[in-house]
């Protein structure tokens, strides 16, 4: 709707303020002083591209049958099963249960998410730049250009992403989502830009889930991944996912 | 020559209840479609049997075929001008009507089964200059544009002089158009059966038959609607044409499959397309190598020609060709990502897990009013304007060769 | 299309009409009386332009103390009677598109309740 009402507005000529819209933000709302502007951008942080969000998933902590994870992020995102068949609802996150085909026959669990690529195949095949990696690595869905084609979800070798199949009512205001769009793990960005750590983590009873900056070689997720032998999932595809595993 | 371009004369439609019978019938398909469309949008994609497994559905299946058989429509138009084979000529203006009808069903189906579709806005105004998905966009109003301007220096009697350059424009454009399609497959670097460098000319090959035996129906259909007689001679022409791309494609679809069969990661998913893949395996022996292959190459190639045989061939390879696409498109979906190789995987998400797909009414309407969104344009610019000449004899689109025959 | 040219159409003859008579007042009563992120006229006039400039900047960059914000606007301007901006004539964004005839999607995923909590992860 957005794009049309530009275009709309634009074309009617009603208003001249919004014809100029690229123009710049103090040409488009002329109610704004820049003192304004300046203030608010004095207090607020925003995405640092110093910064990448990450994730470490020990998997030899995480146990079998235990969806703490999951329940918590349906709690955060609202996420509730939908109508129609299983397939059709969404999974921000799941737990695979994993066995060796030879050898030992070892069992393994772990959490599955959005690997929060820095090279998401996603936002390269997005037709409308819907798909995007914010500048502290966090990949998401702007579900404000999203016109639901799907080429993602198509193009995620993790299938982490989830259609929207059906009008939804109970979102959290936090947690904007809709029908017709796709959306996927947003590692909780709205707490994430508060400071605090995704649900998910916050959630995991068994410390197997670590959340922090890759980059910052201070913080405790940086040095276990210098210490600890840990690996990318599909590391072949040179995605070079944000979350990490420890175990496998 | 240039006598013999004088010689044809270019007419409507004349028969009126054919005109109407087969522009309600579409009709009421486009319109089944469109209420299929409000129907999704209203209740959302529940409704189909898509899922976030089976991304792409029925609807795909259609669009896609329309648009790589839109390409190979303009076969006829190409040989003319850019292969200078002047007996084609007279013929060439459907062969763009019609390239230009199935690309517009095509994307309408496409554009219809969005999510979204009321923002189809942002998709012409915001891009992303990596996405095959967004040069696609250019490709197809490119292709509209020139093909356009293309028939219009066909049927300009001032503008002909153009008509080559704008010929060799549009080949050239189809090429790189079909390549575009097959390539929105060919990127997906997770997704096992569509990972081959062959996917992009085996869907140009597919496209000069899927296209070339629908403009023989098409062209068949137009003559006995108005009675006008169709030549002997062309008719074995464009059925010979026919044979030959079915034998490429057929020959691409095998080196395919085989050059996959080489590469051990992918011996999974050839395993399953090729011998256990349930309806998947028997759409692909039966109908895409079956009945869209060899049934039309026995019946092309057989000695002797008749009508009826051809029109059966064209058929079947239309068949085939729907056929081909769901396996290619659904069965490449079917496969389960292998997230941990070496590894069973089980999840709530089906990880690991052969999916399935059970498409709805709706989506077999949206796909079908495409089609008929396609027949309907061709139908109503064959009655409003003069797309196809009053004889279509052998004597009339090529005096010289007719002469040579009667020595 | 038809969609995009009956609403441009509609626009075209509602938004002259909105130009004449001026642009409509809502009966305003709000959770949260007091003042609002700017004056009411400037408010009337550019809340669409705002409220777009701050969603690509919170979605895109990450930019979350702006005084613009949707959730900010719903916090304020619910209704007393069933804390929505949303439900009828006397809650605040509707009952002024609604008599502007402009037709919002932000509430198919926005939360139109203030304070709302949802349930979620019933599975
Ligand atoms: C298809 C779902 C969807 C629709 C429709 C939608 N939004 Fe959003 N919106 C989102 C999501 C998701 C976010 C990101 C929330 C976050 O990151 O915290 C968001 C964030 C925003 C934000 C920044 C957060 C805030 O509270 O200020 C604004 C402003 C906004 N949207 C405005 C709009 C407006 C105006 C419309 C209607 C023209 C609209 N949105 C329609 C999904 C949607
Ligand atoms: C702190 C609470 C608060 C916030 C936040 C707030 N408003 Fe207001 N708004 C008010 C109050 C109070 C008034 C009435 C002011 C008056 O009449 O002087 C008002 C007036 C308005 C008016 C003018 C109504 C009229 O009189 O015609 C509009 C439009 C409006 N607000 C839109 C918004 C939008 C859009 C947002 C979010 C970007 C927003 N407001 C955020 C409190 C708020
Ligand atoms: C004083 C009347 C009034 C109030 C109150 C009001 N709006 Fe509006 N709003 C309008 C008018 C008029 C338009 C149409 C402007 C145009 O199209 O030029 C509009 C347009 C919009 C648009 C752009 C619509 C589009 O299709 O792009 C958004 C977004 C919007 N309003 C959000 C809000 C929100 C959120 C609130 C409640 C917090 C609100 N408005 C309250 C009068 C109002």
């Amino acid at each position: 709707m957005s794009e049309v009402t530009t275009s709309r507005r634009a074309f009617i000529g009603i208003s001249a303020t919004a014809a100029a819209a690229t123009a710049g933000f103090v040409a488009l709302a002329p109610g704004v002083k820049l003192m304004d502007l300046a203030q608010a951008h004095a207090d607020s942080k925003g995405a640092s591209s110093k910064v990448r969000w990450g994730m470490l998933i020990d998997t030899t902590k995480c146990a079998t049958g235990c969806s703490d994870c999951v329940s918590a992020c349906a709690r955060e995102n609202a996420i509730e099963p939908g109508s129609g068949r299983p397939a059709q609802s969404s999974q921000w996150i799941r737990k695979i249960e994993l066995k060796e085909k030879k050898g030992g026959h070892r069992e393994l669990s772990l959490p599955m998410l959005c690997q929060h690529c820095a090279n998401p195949p996603c936002v390269d095949v997005c037709p409308t730049g819907a798909s995007f990696q914010r500048a502290d690595g966090i990949v998401l869905v702007d579900r404000h250009i999203c016109i639901g084609c799907r080429y993602c979800v198509m193009a995620c070798p993790y299938q982490a992403r989830s259609f929207v199949h059906e009008p939804l009512h109970n979102q959290n205001p936090e947690v904007p989502r809709g029908q017709g769009c796709v959306e996927s793990c947003t590692l909780c960005v709205h707490r994430v830009d508060k400071g605090e750590s995704p649900a998910c983590v916050e959630s995991c009873t068994h410390q197997a889930m670590l959340f922090g900056d890759l980059n910052n070689p201070q913080s405790e997720i940086a040095q276990r991944v210098a210490t600890v032998a840990s690996s990318q999932i599909r590391a072949d595809l040179r995605l070079d996912p944000g979350v990490r595993y420890q175990g496998i | 020559m240039a006598a013999n371009a004088n010689l044809v004369v270019y007419r409507e439609l004349a028969n009126k209840r054919a005109f109407w019978l087969i522009f309600f019938l579409c009709g009421l398909f486009v319109a089944g479609g469109f209420l299929a469309h409000l129907t999704m949008e209203h209740h959302g994609h529940v409704i189909t049997g898509m899922d976030n497994r089976i991304v792409w559905g029925l609807p795909h299946v259609f669009a896609v075929f329309l648009i790589v058989a839109a390409s190979g429509a303009l076969n006829v138009a190409s040989t003319a001008s850019v292969f200078g084979k002047s007996i084609y000529k007279p013929l060439a203006p459907l062969s763009g009507l019609l390239s230009l009808a199935l690309l517009t069903g095509g994307l309408t189906v496409l554009m219809l089964d969005l999510g979204r579709s009321d923002r189809i806005i942002v998709a012409a105004t915001e891009y992303n200059f990596k996405s095959i998905f967004a040069w696609n966009v250019f490709l197809y109003t490119g292709f509209f544009a020139i093909v356009g301007a293309y028939l219009w220096t066909m049927m300009e009697r001032r503008m002909n002089a153009f008509t080559k350059p704008l010929g060799v424009a549009a080949f050239i454009w189809r090429l790189v158009l079909t390549t575009g399609t097959g390539s929105i497959f060919g990127f997906l670097i997770a997704r096992e059966a569509y990972q081959s460098a062959l996917l992009a000319p085996m869907f140009i090959s597919l496209s000069l038959s899927y296209g070339s035996a629908i403009y023989l129906l098409t062209l068949s259909a137009a003559s006995a609607i108005d009675g006008r007689p169709l030549g002997e001679a062309i008719v074995r022409r464009l059925k010979n044409l026919l044979a030959t791309f079915v034998a490429a494609a057929l020959y691409f679809v095998a080196v395919f499959h085989l050059t996959n069969l080489y590469f051990t990661r992918n011996h999974g998913v050839e395993n399953f397309i090729l011998l256990d893949g349930g309806i998947f395996t028997g759409l692909f022996w039966l109908g895409q190598v079956g009945i869209g292959s060899v049934l039309p190459l026995i019946l092309l190639l057989a000695p002797g020609v008749s009508r009826y045989r051809i029109l059966i061939a064209c058929s079947a390879i239309v068949i085939g060709g729907f056929c081909q696409m769901y396996v290619t498109i659904i069965g490449g979906q079917a496969w389960p990502l292998d997230l941990f190789p070496g590894f069973l995987a089980s999840s709530s998400f089906f990880d690991g897990e052969i999916h399935g797909y059970a498409p709805s009414i709706w989506e077999a309407l949206l796909g079908l009013g495409g089609v008929a969104l396609a027949g309907a344009i061709v139908i109503v610019a064959l009655k409003l304007l003069r797309f196809l000449p009053e004889r279509m004899d052998d004597a009339t689109l090529d005096p010289s060769h007719a002469k040579a025959n009667a020595k | 299309m038809l969609r995009l040219a009956a609403l441009v159409l509609i626009t075209l003859a509602l938004s002259a009409a909105v130009n004449a008579a001026g642009v409509p007042r809502p009966v305003i009563d709000i959770a949260k009386p007091g003042q609002c992120i700017d004056t009411p006229e400037v408010m009337r006039r550019t809340h669409m332009d705002l409220l777009k400039h701050q969603r690509d900047k919170t979605m895109r960059e990450g930019e979350r103390h702006s005084k613009v914000s949707l959730n900010g606007c719903i916090e304020c301007h619910a209704s007393k009677q069933n804390g929505s901006v949303l439900g009828g004539p006397d809650n605040f964004c509707q009952g002024c598109h609604s008599y502007a005839a402009v037709k919002l999607d932000c509430f198919e995923c926005h939360q139109p309740k203030a304070g709302y909590k949802a349930a979620g992860g019933k599975r």
